[in-house]
């Protein structure tokens, strides 16, 4: 088995386990809490035009790009 | 950060390779039970951008709409203008200033099925000498009673890359994103968010209109046609209250480390304050550091030719300070006859960037460059 093939198996064992788990769990948050979390001020992003904006600017004038809160597509800004 | 194994390990995986991982966990996920997720929120915005610094202007408009239907998908639409007029150093050391607009339409469909999101979206670009288009797929999963959101993403993207100064000039870029994302609600207080990010990129990476110098005498730049990033970012979210209403305050902190094979190693660090003032008004204040070191083949001024050579100041060595705020106030707030939400505000924010390079030349002045930039943001949002 190559090296990507033992990643790959071990990627989908750890996810199985996981959901198994996910199905015996208890939330701790209680019903009544939600609308706490749903609150716009619990979000990380709440406006998405704001934060793709402001994720363009930054991608366009900074080597660094990915794993953030707005998706683009390329473009020939630089 | 070479004894960072999560990195060696997503790089060894490749986002080439991430489609067999995408469907081995969409099969194992998909039979979990667990409290029904929500589409996203049904709303529209408008917004005016503006940017100013660095002998740059870009302004424009830009529009999003979402509608859902029987809570079970989810449509969007958006569409982003970019007019630009560009005098940046760059392009008054090398070239002449220009103008030009950029157009980019999007689309997406979001599919709920219990505590499963899928998502599909399409983005095109369009500027006079490039264009880009994007398809991605999303997959999100609520687990352990919606305490826990995994989300996993494939973005393909296909650009077109021309000259407007050479007519022959056309080649082109392919793009490959893989994401991986980690939501957990850690009380009912505090939030915390992991992301991973794999970007490979094959073809045309540079500008058909920058120089690099050899000894001062500019030559065209020459990269390499391939270049694999890796980001990690982890964000966190703590709300508070002081009154018996909700929540009244909440602190952000982000820290994203990147790397990619280019040589380039860049953190983020990010801190932000949002508060309710009143029953309308909505405030946020937040400050972000950057910090990168350069690429491999990047020169202010090389002493002789290599096989790549860069001066494009993104990729040289630099740091920048965005220090900025939102102001948000609600219009209105009330519930239709069926119990639907109507609700509008009308925001506006500011940020001011401040960009410091360490070995990218002012050559009109001979020091080290830096240039400060405005960025106003003016947008309504309708929710519905």
């Amino acid at each position: 088995m190559t090296t990507r093939q033992r990643l790959s198996a071990t990627l989908a064992v750890l996810t199985v386990a996981l959901a198994i788990g996910g199905c015996a769990s208890e939330p701790w948050v209680m019903p009544y809490e939600r609308e706490y979390l749903a609150d716009p001020i619990m979000s990380f992003s709440r406006d998405p035009l704001y934060s793709k904006h402001l994720q363009h600017v930054f991608d366009t004038r900074e080597a660094a790009r990915g794993a953030g809160m707005a998706q683009g597509v390329g473009c020939g800004c630089n | 950060m070479k004894g960072f194994a999560g990195m060696r390990v997503a790089a060894t995986l490749g986002p080439r390779i991430a489609p067999t991982c995408v469907l081995a966990l969409l099969g194992c996920l998909v039979a979990t039970v667990a409290h029904s997720a929500v589409l996203p929120e049904e709303r529209a915005d408008l917004m005016y951008h503006y940017y100013q610094g660095g002998g740059v202007k870009v302004a424009g408009p830009a529009l999003l709409v979402r509608k859902g239907y029987q809570e079970k998908v989810s449509l969007s639409a958006s569409y982003y203008v970019d007019n630009v007029s560009s005098a940046s150093i760059d392009v008054i050391t090398t070239a002449s200033p220009y103008r030009e607009k950029r157009d980019e339409y999007s689309a997406s469909i979001d599919y709920l099925h219990r505590s499963t999101l899928l998502g599909l979206s399409f983005t095109t670009s369009d500027e006079p000498d490039y264009t880009a288009e994007a398809l991605g797929l999303s997959f999100a999963q609520e687990m352990f009673g919606s305490m826990t959101t995994f989300s996993l993403g494939y973005v393909i993207g296909r650009d077109r890359v021309f000259s407007s100064t050479d007519n022959s000039f056309a080649d082109r870029v392919d793009r490959y994103q893989f994401q991986l994302g980690w939501s957990q609600v850690v009380t009912k207080t505090f939030v915390v968010t992991v992301n991973f990010e794999a970007i490979d990129e094959d073809g045309y990476l540079n500008s058909p209109y920058r120089a690099a110098l050899i000894v001062g005498a500019p030559v065209p730049e020459q990269y390499p046609r391939v270049r694999t990033s890796q980001a990690l970012a982890v964000r966190a979210k703590k709300a508070w209250r002081y009154e018996r209403r909700g929540w009244n305050a909440a602190l952000l902190g982000e820290y994203r480390f990147f790397r990619d094979n280019w040589e380039i190693d860049a953190t983020t660090l990010g801190l932000g304050y949002e508060q309710y003032l009143g029953r309308r008004w909505l405030g946020d204040l937040h400050y972000r550091y950057y910090t990168q070191s350069r690429a491999s083949f990047y020169s202010d001024d090389f002493t002789a030719a290599q096989t790549f050579m860069a001066r494009d100041k993104e990729l040289s060595t630099f740091k920048s300070h965005t220090v900025g705020g939102k102001l948000s106030y609600v219009m209105f707030d009330r519930r239709r006859e069926g119990g639907e939400p109507l609700r509008s505000s009308v925001n506006l924010s500011y940020d001011y960037m401040k960009f410091d390079y360490d070995d990218f030349t002012d050559i009109r002045t001979g020091r080290p460059y830096s240039f400060g930039a405005n960025v106003v943001q003016l947008f309504l949002s309708v929710w519905y």
